[in-house]
């Protein structure tokens, strides 16, 4: 009965064209309400240019004022195979925590390219931050064909460089599209001026990308958040996050490592379920009176993380004010919350060129890429994130505010 | 899991972070279709007792049908439910036509609930927003922390990514929580009519006319419309190219009031 959906974020350098493409696509699928069209034509008008589609997305005025998008946003999109949220991130280097914010959302990506300027320092900070947040289905659009008089040859030689990129750090992009965003060529409907092209448009194209699935046949991890009193049951709330939980099954509840069976899984007005699988929220009671608290992990007896106070991990520092490697920060992966006791930060990358800017450093800048190994005051439950998303990310925080996303590596 | 089943799980997700962070939570409860709908999801979140209390900020010019629909549920489901007016700016007079819109809106939702914070102490508040609703909404986070002046820095918002928020604020703040931000309108109408959940009859079609967003009487206007029952509403929303809020005035009097009540606070 519902669709399918997607999610899925536009990246690049600023200027290249993500916003404007969002619009032009919505403008030419007939997806926005008139009175939207007219706002945004009226605007543009008193700006003094021509209709930005852009501005369908930089809805803050000073974004339109200066024609820069400042903080992510979403829109919903439909085709008759699915349905779509359209996530727009900026490409300004300044607001690359508002970038990160909106891809960590996202299942698929469009990185796209000014044909007349390349490849741009925040093209490759973007395509590295999509592999760090574990995003494998990538297709590249290379824009402004218009710029360069739709020249087949420039096309050819920015693709080049591109790929040439994205092979370097293990992106393989599914596509590679030239288009107009402003003209609309290949957006919704096939250019005229391209026909040594012979691709799809952008919005067939997306079809083409495939929603992944839940990992439900994963080992079961389900992270306590909550232990609410209802009545005269204990009920331990929380999201399944791989495999799947069943009534009867034999838990272990990490790092405690005690050990209970599962007695019921939880409805509010409706009849207990046998089992619950990867993704769903849920609350389940358990047969013994054990002592459970939000932040320990139950799992599937059988088949057990790793529980260490030592780890290495990629960390992508984003606050002003540097992290120095004997900081007191504190670590949040899933549900867990633990409390850093030291760093070693081995090297600190630049996260648009890659280099190695200083090896075993004593502090980590905004928007620099630490390899470092993390060492905890209590153990923490942890998977590799290339094996195990869910338990393999984490953030960090400082005070209130989370100032690092990482990922824990071999 | 199909689509209404992960946008719910997300929500719950969303309403039980809150809690395991926020002991003086509130749920901002307009008594519209969305903040109903978050209302419906936070009894699941929480197996029916809500362990904080519903707020409606009451500007006394709301429609007569909103009032019995809040008096009648709140009873049924069992609510705490704390009722707020700017009763200072209602003795002084204040309404849509006393003044500009944006004025009125200002003292009789966000001063009331200014005060109602200060008074209760609150840490954090649920509302239903969704990012479909405008584009400002489109720029929000699930977690948004205000200043004491209420304010929203929208250029500087904190990242949010695989699920964790904002953490605690201290003194000075306190955190929006917007677990609805993911539905669209369609699927709040979608996951109405699965769950059977109760919407206050401004929404049902009346001799041609019915209302798609509910708010004060004299700053709301019907659409033409014959639906008359939640599956014409899905079936007409499945078609429609107008926006949501079209019959809504403060969204009409500058391309930025949006934007600038956002900043100041507005819900
Ligand atoms: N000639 C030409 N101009 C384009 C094209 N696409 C976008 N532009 C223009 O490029 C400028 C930047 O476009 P945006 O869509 O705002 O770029 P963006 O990538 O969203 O920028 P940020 O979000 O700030 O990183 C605007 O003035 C657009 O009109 C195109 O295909 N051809
Ligand atoms: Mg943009």
């Amino acid at each position: 009965m519902y669709k399918e959906k997607l999610k899925f974020v536009i990246v690049g350098h600023v200027d290249h064209g993500k916003s404007t493409l969002i619009g032009r696509l919505f403008f030419d699928t007939n997806s926005l309400p008139a009175e939207k069209i007219a706002e945004i034509e009226k605007i543009s008008k008193e700006l003094g240019r021509d209709v930005e589609f852009a501005f369908m997305m930089d809805h803050l005025q000073e974004e339109r004022d200066q024609g820069i998008t400042i903080d992510t946003a979403q829109a919903f999109f439909h085709t008759d195979k699915r349905d779509y949220v359209i996530i727009d991130a900026p490409g300004h280097v300044e607001f690359t925590k508002n970038m990160i914010t909106g891809a960590s959302q996202a299942e698929a990506a469009v990185l796209i390219v000014d044909v007349a300027e390349g490849v741009r320092e925040q093209t490759r900070r973007h395509a590295y931050l999509l592999s760090m947040l574990g995003i494998k289905q990538i297709a590249v659009v290379i824009n402004k064909m218009d710029r360069v008089k739709f020249s087949k040859q420039r096309f050819e030689e920015v693709t080049d460089d591109v790929l040439k990129f994205c092979d370097s750090i293990g992106i393989k992009p599914m596509q590679i599209l030239p288009i107009s965003a402003k003209e609309g060529d290949n957006v919704a409907t096939r250019s005229s001026h391209m026909d040594w092209h012979a691709g799809a448009t952008f919005l067939e194209m997306l079809d083409k990308f495939t929603v992944p699935s839940k990992p439900a046949d994963k080992p079961m991890r389900f992270p306590i958040q909550d232990v609410y009193k209802i009545g005269d049951k204990r009920i331990l709330v929380g999201r399944v996050e791989s495999g799947t939980i069943c009534r009867g099954q034999d838990v272990v509840f990490l790092p405690s490592a005690s050990r209970s069976k599962i007695q019921s899984i939880e409805q509010f007005m409706k009849p207990p379920l046998k089992s619950a699988s990867a993704g769903e929220s849920i609350g389940v009671t358990l047969e013994n009176s054990l002592f459970v608290e939000r932040g320990q992990i139950a799992c599937a007896a059988d088949s057990q993380p790793q529980i260490t106070d030592s780890f290495k991990a990629s960390l992508f520092w984003m606050s002003r004010q540097p992290m120095t490697a004997d900081e007191k920060l504190l670590i949040k992966c899933a549900t867990q919350e633990i409390a850093i006791k030291g760093c070693k930060i081995h090297r600190r990358i630049d996260s648009s060129s890659l280099e190695i800017i200083e090896e075993e450093a004593a502090e980590l800048r905004n928007n620099e890429i630490a390899e470092l190994t993390i060492t905890t005051k209590a153990p923490i439950v942890v998977e590799r994130f290339y094996d195990f998303p869910e338990l393999g990310r984490f953030v960090a925080v400082r005070g209130h505010d989370i100032v690092a996303g990482g990922i824990i590596t071999p | 899991m199909n689509i209404l089943d992960e946008l719910e799980s997300k929500s719950i997700y969303v309403i039980r972070e809150a809690y395991a962070q926020f002991k003086k939570l509130a749920l901002l409860w307009s008594i519209g279709k969305d903040s109903t709908t978050l209302l419906w999801l936070a009894r699941k979140a929480f197996f029916g007792k809500l362990p904080f209390p519903l707020l409606h900020i009451d500007t006394s010019y709301k429609f007569p049908e909103i009032y019995d629909f809040r008096d009648k549920y709140s009873k049924e489901f069992g609510l705490r439910l704390i009722i707020s007016q700017n009763e200072e700016a209602l003795a002084a007079g204040m309404g849509p036509e006393a003044s500009d819109k944006l004025a009125c809106c200002n003292a009789l939702k966000t001063q009331a609930l200014k005060m109602t914070i200060a008074r209760e102490k609150f840490e954090a508040l649920l509302l239903g927003i969704r990012r479909d609703e405008h584009g400002i909404r489109a720029k929000e986070r699930y977690f948004s922390p205000r200043d004491s002046e209420f304010k929203w820095n929208y250029k500087d918002q904190p990242p949010e990514l695989w699920d964790q928020f904002k953490s605690s604020a201290d003194d000075q703040t306190h955190l929006r929580v917007h677990p609805l931000l993911h539905w669209t309108e369609i699927d709040i109408w979608r996951y109405i009519q699965r769950e059977n959940i109760p919407v206050c009859p401004l929404y049902f079609a009346k001799n041609g006319k019915r209302y798609r967003s509910i708010g004060c009487h004299t700053c709301c206007g019907p659409i033409d419309s014959q639906a008359d029952t939640i599956d014409k509403i899905v079936e007409e929303l499945e078609t429609t190219t107008t926006a949501e809020r079209a019959g809504r005035a403060q969204d009409k009097e500058s391309a930025y009031t949006m934007q600038k009540l956002r900043a100041l606070g507005y819900m």
